[in-house]
């Protein structure tokens, strides 16, 4: 009731001016409805988005180390995380560690998922079944995935040296102690885990190019390599890059397979900038600002392909909705 | 209208009370807490119906550990639940993983909800003390008399001593006598015994040596008799006496007689392999004895050699229990008497038997030894053991600085990744560039 003694109230003094004070009241409470229904949301994405961006943010321009949990204390020293991080020698080997993590990921995951979309294209008994499978080492959790992985790659006991043997090489591989090998080692998990991703979006992509376009270049005597070039490929373009660009993010961010495999070793050699954020934090002296520092870098990367993500997506939606 | 904008404002109220209080609970550990206490024993909920003595108030106090495996976890329950007959304070118990508890630590120190004893690894200690949280042990008239030096050297921060072991450890090398005596090898005394042995037990399937250099303290602490051995110091990692530590590891490594996996492996992993024979010798910690001494390996001890004979000194370890700082003075008083329970003789006795540590008053350290003869090595090793943050580099809290480098150093020779040299070289740099910006 009160209520609507205030609005009257306001209605009052917007009377002389205005013809139509109840629309405008309408207008009015309208707009107040709509803000309170993106509350939640806002609230939502303020304290559990913004906050620890820009937390994280501070604190990379912060000595903030393990004192500052005690005492509070952080002060303030400016760019001074950032320029330690750049001279620090493993800075550079960790920024390349992660370029070629992401695109031999990317790469291979996107290769391999899209030949065995392609095959599960192909009627054949046991199809789903199979297909269903392949799903595995996407819902496997990834860290029982990486302890397995530590297995199959030990050099005295693993199964992938044993069948390197039985194929006639002597020689003893060591893929995780290899200073050459550790971090190719944690690239062959990842594409592993990374397969069924690709292969169920772009199988879906697959399903969705209408049969009829196949029967018709069949018909005009195109190859089944025509048939992939000029129908599959351009038709499959923009799930493609849909899955690319997922994939790029999620490859960027990925942490937990590196941690279960190698832990970055030997001598930082399978390091990316995403463990190195982490040890620099948890495991070196406690340097959390240095450490915040290096998670910015990769905030801002991820932050920027998230952004051409989103814009793509926003101009494909109005593509089809035109 | 009026009921949507209320509760608009109640899910917010809500969510940010949800925020603030899934900050402060501290989660339960993985490991529940074993064994109820013992008879007699108050519990929480009938505080007045026990005989407890002089406590003004606090009957409870909460204690965070890292044994959070078998038999180290029911080993040191048996220890609290003792104290807890003796002293009639309740202690509520939680362990974590070893890495995990330091950063249960971090966050509980924000929010000031540290619990009342806290045990910890020594050369942690300096650091944790260097940010104010700790007490120190002797406002609650800790007796510290007989205590083997390098412990309170560990212990003590700025002069204060705000921590104390009930028990400490060292390394020694064990070795399978059953496989020493098959290929007619004598346990080795200098590094060109170690050396040879190892290259002489090397056959299919079995190393003849075997250490632990992962990335993490481990490695470090694991490499420290070698140095130290060799007359380095960590106040330079790349004097010629470290590069001359760290190339006689190396060349186990690339000589075969020790696997490449030894980067990898963790203590844990080392003992599995000796305990499978699978390796001929390890490098590992008194703890293992309580096992190795059920088992049906034929082992013996030998001192880690320094380069021409002569036992190494080598770091010490052991967890040291703590008191973090509590505005409730009962509270604290009631961690004090645990504490207190968990130093006395008996307490420390029964701690070294069960988890096979070195007790850490030389009194009770020396019968331990006349009770074990494998324990005596151990014991007499002790004394000349160093502690990681004390001199002669007296690190201190900056301990971390230099440990971190070093692993890495020793991880990049191992691996073929550098040259000892270079390694080394590398890690002096960044230890010295690690502790200038501190």
């Amino acid at each position: 009731m009160t209520r609507v003694v205030e609005t009257g109230a306001a209605a009052k003094a917007a009377a002389p001016v205005s013809h139509q004070p109840r629309r405008l009241r309408r207008w009015r409470r309208e707009r107040i409805v709509g803000l309170l229904f993106l509350l939640p949301a806002l609230v939502y994405v303020l304290a559990f988005y913004v906050y620890p961006i820009a937390f994280n943010f501070l604190m990379s321009l912060e000595k903030y180390t393990l004192k500052t949990f005690v005492t509070g204390e952080a002060p303030f020293i400016g760019l001074d995380n950032f320029k330690r991080l750049v001279n620090n020698p493993e800075f550079w080997p960790a920024v390349t560690n992660t370029v070629w993590f992401t695109v031999g990921s990317l790469f291979f995951q996107f290769t391999l998922g899209l030949l065995i979309a392609l095959f599960y294209q192909h009627k054949f008994p046991l199809n789903s079944i199979l297909r269903a499978l392949i799903l595995v080492p996407w819902l496997a959790p990834v860290l029982v995935s990486g302890a397995i992985w530590v297995r199959l790659f030990d050099q005295d006991t693993g199964v992938i040296n044993f069948a390197i043997h039985s194929l006639g090489y002597q020689g003893q591989i060591s893929w995780l102690t290899d200073p050459h090998l550790s971090l190719i080692s944690v690239l062959i998990a990842n594409i592993w885990i990374g397969i069924p991703f690709n292969m169920v979006i772009l199988y879906g992509g697959l399903q969705a190019i209408p049969r009829v376009l196949y029967e018709a270049a069949s018909i005009d005597g195109a190859s089944a390599w025509q048939g992939f070039r000029y129908i599959t490929w351009p038709l499959l373009r923009p799930v493609s890059t849909v899955v690319l660009l997922l994939g790029l993010v999620y490859t960027l961010k990925v942490f937990d397979v590196i941690m279960s495999i190698t832990r970055g070793g030997p001598a930082n050699t399978s390091q990316t900038l995403n463990t190195w954020a982490y040890s620099l934090g948890f495991t070196n002296g406690f340097d959390f600002g240095l450490g915040a520092a290096a998670g910015d870098i990769l905030l801002v990367v991820v932050f920027a392909f998230g952004m051409l993500y989103l814009r793509y997506a926003y101009r494909e939606n109005r593509e089809t909705a035109s | 209208m009026r009921v949507n904008r209320l509760t608009a404002i109640g899910a917010v109220v809500l969510l940010v009370a949800a925020c603030s209080s899934s900050g402060t609970t501290p989660t339960p550990a993985g490991t529940p807490t074993t064994g109820t206490p013992t008879t007699g024993t108050p519990t929480p909920g009938t505080p007045t119906a026990t005989p407890v003595p002089s406590v003004a108030a606090a009957t409870t106090v909460t204690e965070w550990d890292y044994q959070n495996v078998d038999p180290q976890t029911k080993q040191w329950q048996t220890v609290l639940d003792e104290c807890t007959a003796s002293t009639g304070i309740t202690i509520k118990r939680q362990s974590f993983p070893r890495d995990e508890l330091i950063n249960k630590v971090i966050l509980a120190a924000q929010q000031k909800q540290l619990p009342n004893v806290l045990m910890i690894d020594n050369p942690d200690l300096q650091q944790i003390a260097d940010t104010g949280a700790l007490a120190p042990l002797t406002d609650y008239g800790v007796d510290l008399t007989g205590l083997y030096q390098n412990l309170i050297d560990a212990g003590t921060y700025k002069g204060k001593v705000y921590g104390i072991a009930p028990g400490i450890n060292g390394m020694a090398l064990f070795y399978n006598k059953d496989m020493f005596t098959a290929a007619g090898v004598k346990p080795p005394t200098t590094w060109a015994e170690v050396t040879a042995a190892a290259k002489a037990l090397t056959k299919s399937g079995v190393y003849g040596m075997a250490f632990s250099a992962p990335a993490t303290e481990e490695g470090s602490w694991q490499f420290e008799p070698w140095l130290w051995g060799a007359g380095g110091d960590l106040s330079k990692l790349d004097s010629p006496q470290a590069v001359q530590a760290l190339q006689f590891w190396t060349d186990l490594v690339n000589s075969g007689s020790a696997s490449k996996s030894v980067v990898q492996w963790t203590q844990a992993d080392v003992e599995s392999q000796f305990e499978a024979g699978k390796t001929a010798m390890e490098q590992n910690g008194v703890w293992n004895l309580s096992t190795l001494e059920k088992s049906k390996i034929n082992f013996g001890i030998v001192p880690i050699p320094q380069p021409n004979g002569g036992a190494a000194p080598g770091p010490m370890g052991g967890e040291v229990a703590t008191i973090p700082v509590n505005s409730d003075a009962a509270t604290s008083a009631a961690a004090g008497k645990v504490v207190n329970c968990l130093l006395s003789d008996k307490e420390m006795a029964e701690w070294a038997t069960l988890q096979a540590y070195i007790p850490s008053r030389q009194t009770v350290a020396a019968q331990a030894a006349t009770a074990d003869p494998n324990m005596a090595s151990f014991v007499t090793a002790a004394a000349a053991e160093r502690s990681r943050t004390g001199p002669p580099a007296n690190l201190g809290p900056n301990y971390s600085k230099v440990s971190q480098p070093l692993w890495t150093a020793i991880q990049a020779a191992l691996s073929g990744a550098k040259s000892p040299q270079d390694a080394l070289t590398a890690a002096q740099q960044a230890a010295a560039a690690a502790l200038a910006g501190s």
